[in-house]
């Protein structure tokens, strides 16, 4: 066996706001490669820790470590290591499709050169040659999702942080969306995503569940399933939030 | 550092393509300037002055040229009686009336004192004001003339002058005041809204999850909004200058200094402002009620600061429009320089860091 990489590291993270305890000693880690499902309901705390993953803000206690770095000290390393797409789908309405690549590339650090070949292999890959130069305003919803997914991964981050990313938009769109997903991840990028959708948890490699700022459970959903004598992950989640 | 310019071209790409904020850049301030400059006047022009003349004496028909060929005034008629002076107010035929009192000249003459009555319509209380404020004017000027024929023993000859402003117009006064305004507008109002505005779109999370640094991030929004807002200055006092002639005495290059100041100031109150509005409307409430109406009424742009209670003149102190307007009318109207206006610069560049240092703890806390 290769011994795996892990590209998370998680130790007793705490986040406090006030003396409301949002994050209840985390602890878990994320192997490289993988896709990892971080589940919970609304308000379970999920965007916290995955915003402290990110380097958005900073936890109250614990060792976290992403791509290597330390998110106390170092993240600044971190965020050019990292992709992340919101639940928004944060692409500017007002910009063309184009323009929108461009200038989250530019952000990135990438060469002129560079963003032009791969702004052309992306958008052949994704159909949207014929609509380059129109505004994000006059696309439809799900193709904005896949543009923004594909920003995100543009710089070719080692781990991209999907908060949400599928909401609001159709079951074959999101059908797709995660065939997206799963190129990305053999292309070596490891994913982290967040999602209340139990369904969706069937396409991640492991996850955990997290139940008012503690994590309840952690392991394949296969394994998670077997655990909780379950049919699905929805009665996996819906035994663990009754407990 | 080509990081930082695509971030800022995008910025431009904004602006450039909304034209709502195209409007308040560039048709707004001139709209402004013209409105005040021609609309709202401190002058008084063509007004009505009824003549009751009780002597009909040379002295008094004299002094009666003198009035309507003084450029401000233009006959009324004459009246016969006093009762007539509330008729011709309501009817608006005039708004002054003069009375010379019988035997107008004999006494001028005999006793080196004349009577004369001026009575004003004053339900408009500004322009009465200043209607006899010209009027005395004109009317002194004619009985020193007199005086000086008639060899008195002793006469006092008053010539006052204003400086800096031969002709009391009121261009004189919106120019300055309407800089501040604008520049107050442009800066801070749309810098609070353009921040709040990627809040609320989660673009701001995406940035500050990126690469660029928090200070790189407000810098860059900022940016366009200096430069355009120096185009807007230029605009202002070139507009005054061609259509107003209102002058620029001292140098233009130091005048443009204090306005990179007060824009840097009024920018970093903008970004006080986004960190503590979660909407585009708040930010724009905010900048509103908390920019303006102080801006306009506190600054001493329209009411002069010396009249108001004491309270209203602490306030007064801590509104930055109200020092950039005394250093640009320094620099405009007095042609002074940088030595007359330190202590303004001085108090400006503590406010504006004051500003950057409470809206950097600010955005510290939120991203916390």
């Amino acid at each position: 066996m290769v011994q795996q990489e892990h590209i998370i590291e998680v130790k007793d993270l705490v986040k406090k706001f006030g003396s409301f305890t949002a994050n209840d000693r985390l602890s878990f880690h994320v192997e490289k490669g993988e896709i990892f499902g971080f589940l919970g309901a609304n308000g379970a705390g999920k965007t916290t820790a995955m915003r402290i993953l990110c380097g958005l803000s900073y936890p109250s206690s614990g060792e976290i470590m992403v791509a290597g770095h330390d998110v106390y000290r170092e993240r600044e390393k971190i965020k050019k290591k990292i992709g992340y797409m919101s639940q928004k789908f944060s692409l500017y309405e007002d910009l063309t499709v184009s323009e929108n690549i461009r200038l989250y590339a530019g952000i990135y650090g990438l060469r002129k050169k560079q963003i032009a070949t791969r702004e052309e292999q992306l958008l052949e890959r994704l159909g949207m040659l014929q609509i380059r130069d129109r505004f994000i305003s006059e696309i439809p919803l799900g193709w904005k999702q896949k543009l923004a997914f594909s920003v995100a991964i543009f710089h070719q981050p080692a781990i991209v942080f999907l908060d949400e990313p599928t909401g609001g938009v159709d079951p074959i769109t999101r059908r797709q969306f995660w065939e997206m997903i799963h190129d990305a991840t053999e292309e070596g990028i490891t994913v982290f995503v967040t999602t209340h959708y139990m369904d969706e948890a069937e396409y991640c490699d492991r996850v955990s569940i997290m139940v008012e700022g503690r994590i309840e459970a952690l392991d394949t959903p296969a394994a998670l399933k077997q655990q909780f004598e379950s049919e699905n992950m929805n009665e996996v989640f819906l035994k663990l939030a009754r407990k | 550092m080509s990081r930082f310019f695509g971030f800022v071209k995008k910025e431009f790409q904004h602006i450039f393509r909304d034209v709502r904020t195209l409007v308040i850049l560039f048709v707004l301030p001139v709209v402004m300037i013209v409105l005040f400059g021609f609309v709202v006047t401190t002058e008084i022009r063509d007004v009505e002055v009824g003549i009751l003349d009780r002597s009909m004496d040379e002295a008094s028909i004299r002094a009666t040229q003198k009035i309507f060929s003084s450029g401000y005034f233009i006959p009324a008629g004459y009246l016969q009686h006093e009762e007539e002076i509330g008729e011709f107010f309501r009817s608006g035929t005039a708004k002054v009336v003069v009375v010379f009192e019988e035997d107008f000249e004999k006494q001028m003459q005999r006793e080196n004192r004349a009577a004369i009555k001026l009575i004003a319509d004053a339900s408009d209380a500004n322009s009465a004001q200043l209607s006899l404020t010209y009027l005395q004017g004109v009317l002194m000027s004619y009985f020193q003339s007199v005086n000086q024929d008639m060899q008195l023993p002793w006469s006092v000859h008053v010539e006052s002058r204003m400086f800096y402003n031969e002709e009391l117009k009121g261009v004189y006064m919106f120019v300055p005041g309407l800089m501040a305004m604008i520049l107050m507008l442009i800066s801070a109002m749309m810098t609070s809204v353009t921040i709040t505005r990627e809040k609320e779109l989660g673009t701001m999370e995406l940035l500050l999850a990126s690469p660029l640094k928090p200070r790189e991030i407000i810098l860059g929004k900022v940016t366009p909004y200096v430069v355009l807002s120096l185009v807007n200055a230029l605009t202002i006092v070139l507009l005054g200058y061609l259509v107003f002639d209102v002058p620029v005495v001292g140098s233009i290059w130091l005048l443009m200094l204090e306005c990179l100041l007060f824009i840097t100031l009024a920018l970093s109150l903008g970004v006080l402002i986004s960190t503590n509005a979660k909407t585009q409307q708040v930010a724009m409430f905010m900048s509103m009620l908390g920019l303006m109406l102080p801006t306009i009424l506190l600054s001493g742009f329209i009411f002069p600061i010396d009249n108001m209670p004491k309270v209203l003149q602490w306030i007064s102190a801590i509104m930055p429009p109200r020092w950039f307007i005394v250093i640009v009318k320094n620099i405009m109207l007095k042609g002074a320089g940088f030595a007359f206006i330190w202590k303004e610069t001085l108090i400006l560049l503590g406010m504006t860091f004051l500003l950057i240092m409470a809206s950097v703890k600010r955005f510290k806390i939120r991203l916390n």
